[in-house]
């Protein structure tokens, strides 16, 4: 069968258990942030038990027609007991409210979190009484078979849930381990090479989240795993431990872990006044940390030149980084470009409460700095200390002040800045 | 005006602050870690943890107090963009 041609039956995965999703092959551009090269898919299941159908996640609007076609297929609406929505994002929750209708039976379950962001999908009022949240351990029998839920927040939403039925060792796992790849042969060791997908669709959706992934894993990596069913991208029945395996070698750290807290300075530089600052931040920092010769419980400070690099590589030195100094002169009134592109790149990863600062040398007004601290604190790193701006070649003072503020920001990544005491007054 | 005295542990800076001020209006002054989202009380994004004197806050809205409970906040934690200082002392870090 060709990979994209629409296969228009439901899919049985499992004993009892229904592919009843939707291929989008078309699509070239997911949430604005994701290429797809192969389009995707958006998957949703039933589970068939004794006492009642359960439908696990549903499709984007859009691609209601052939979700219900498929799941008429398997069910009548009024066996459907059990809707469950492991993630609430538009791709997987355009057809809940419609399937709400046609299935009178059914109860809804979501995560505790999921419960207060359901009014922005649809009016809670006209299901009122048909909604149950549920956490880690709450369970749902379908007769002869039960669902379990495991609570992963954060991946990539704070609604996201996983969802396990053991009798068949089949994890629900939402986005979590899927991919965007569309491939009507569903299945892992049916469709083409997808590993390339699997990799990009971690790196933009679940990298910024890597604690909560390894939090996740550590729920889901004891169960007796025989296939894991995520909502994108094919159902992972051959060795689906590989996949869970490749997210825990993903989400660790990417270098080698030692006692040293490492901090980079990335800045960029018209005239060399910049560069200077940077050199006397990094003497400041490296003051910090004493004479001993080995870095261990120390500081490594690096100096990057943002002009040396696409932002990518730097990324990855960002991500593993404890603190972050940014150096950028001022041009018409703002921070230079190649400073913007790197710091607009930072939502790919988690830099949430790094140590932040900023520096740079001006002509008129250095209105960079502010605006460099600002954008730190709106990514969520603490920037406990004032930035320095010097008027073109930076005075002595100066110096000294760059100097004093690598050593603050050193201290404080060694835990031994000095508490302070301060009047808001006296706050900008 | 009466004063009150906020510490953000995680950065070590204590502030005096005029009663009647919004953690929020210092904690993004001073650098600390305490993240915003919305800042109307909504999202729970500046889900603090009120280490000590949470009785030194004013009593948290009903908006506050439902978006608390929806989100399973734990007992002493409040919403910086929401929590006013009344006065005391107060040590706060983020949740």
């Amino acid at each position: 069968m060709p990979a994209t041609a629409d296969r228009a039956d439901a899919v049985e995965v499992a004993r009892g258990v229904h592919w009843i999703g939707a291929f989008d092959p078309d699509l070239r551009s997911f949430d604005i942030i994701l290429r797809t090269a192969n389009g995707t898919s958006y998957n949703a299941y039933a589970v068939r038990g004794d006492a009642g159908v359960a439908v696990i996640d549903t499709v984007k609007a859009g691609f209601g027609a052939r979700f219900f076609h498929r799941l008429e297929a398997v069910a009548d609406y009024d066996e459907i007991s059990t809707v469950v929505l492991n993630h609430l994002e538009p791709d997987h929750s355009g057809a809940l409210p419609e399937l709400l209708r046609r299935a009178p039976r059914a109860q809804l379950y979501v995560s505790h979190q999921a419960r207060p962001m359901l009014k922005g999908l649809f009016d809670p009022e006209e299901f009122a009484g048909r909604i149950t949240g549920v956490g880690t351990g709450d369970t749902v029998d379908l007769g002869g078979r039960r669902l379990e839920f495991f609570n992963t927040p954060y991946l990539h939403w704070p609604d996201t849930q996983c969802t396990w039925l053991e009798d068949e060792g089949l994890l629900f796992t939402g986005d979590f381990l899927g991919c965007h790849y569309c491939d009507t042969r569903l299945f892992n060791d049916a469709v083409g090479d997808f590993r390339f997908s699997f990799d990009y669709y971690y790196a933009h959706i679940m990298r910024p989240f890597r604690a909560h992934v390894r939090t996740a894993l550590d729920l889901i990596e004891p169960l007796l795993l025989r296939t894991i069913a995520p909502a994108h991208g094919p159902v992972l029945r051959e060795d689906p431990r590989d996949y869970v395996r490749r997210y825990r070698a993903l989400s660790e750290s990417g270098l080698h872990r030692t006692q040293v807290k490492t901090l980079a300075i990335f800045y960029i530089s018209a005239y060399g006044a910049t560069r200077r600052m940077a050199e006397a931040i990094a003497a400041g920092a490296e003051s910090a940390a004493g004479d001993t010769e080995s870095l261990t419980g120390g500081v490594r400070v690096s100096l990057y030149d943002i002009e040396g690099s696409e932002p990518h590589p730097f990324v990855d030195l960002i991500e593993e980084a404890d603190a972050l100094i940014f150096g950028s002169p001022t041009i018409n009134g703002d921070a230079v470009k190649p400073v913007w592109d790197l710091l607009s790149s930072l939502t790919m990863v988690d830099v949430k409460g790094k140590l932040g600062a900023a520096f740079g040398s001006y002509g008129w007004s250095g209105e960079a700095v502010p605006m460099i601290e600002d954008r730190l604190r709106r990514l969520k790193l603490r920037v406990p200390v004032q930035g320095v701006k010097a008027r073109l070649a930076p005075t002595p003072d100066e110096f000294l002040a760059c100097h004093e503020l690598g050593r603050e920001i050193a201290l404080h990544l060694l835990g031994r800045a000095e508490a302070r005491v301060i009047d808001m007054a006296s706050l900008a | 005006m009466p004063k009150a005295q906020v510490t953000f542990q995680d950065i070590g800076v204590t502030v005096t602050v005029p009663a009647g001020t919004r953690l929020i209006e210092v904690s993004e002054k001073v650098g600390a870690g305490i993240t915003y989202g919305c800042r109307e009380g909504e999202c729970c994004t500046c889900l603090t943890k009120i280490v000590s004197g949470h009785e030194h806050l004013a009593a948290p809205s009903v908006l506050e107090s439902q978006v608390l409970k929806d989100n399973l906040a734990p007992r002493h934690h409040r919403l910086a963009c929401q929590a006013q200082i009344l006065g005391g002392t107060i040590v706060v870090k983020p949740a």
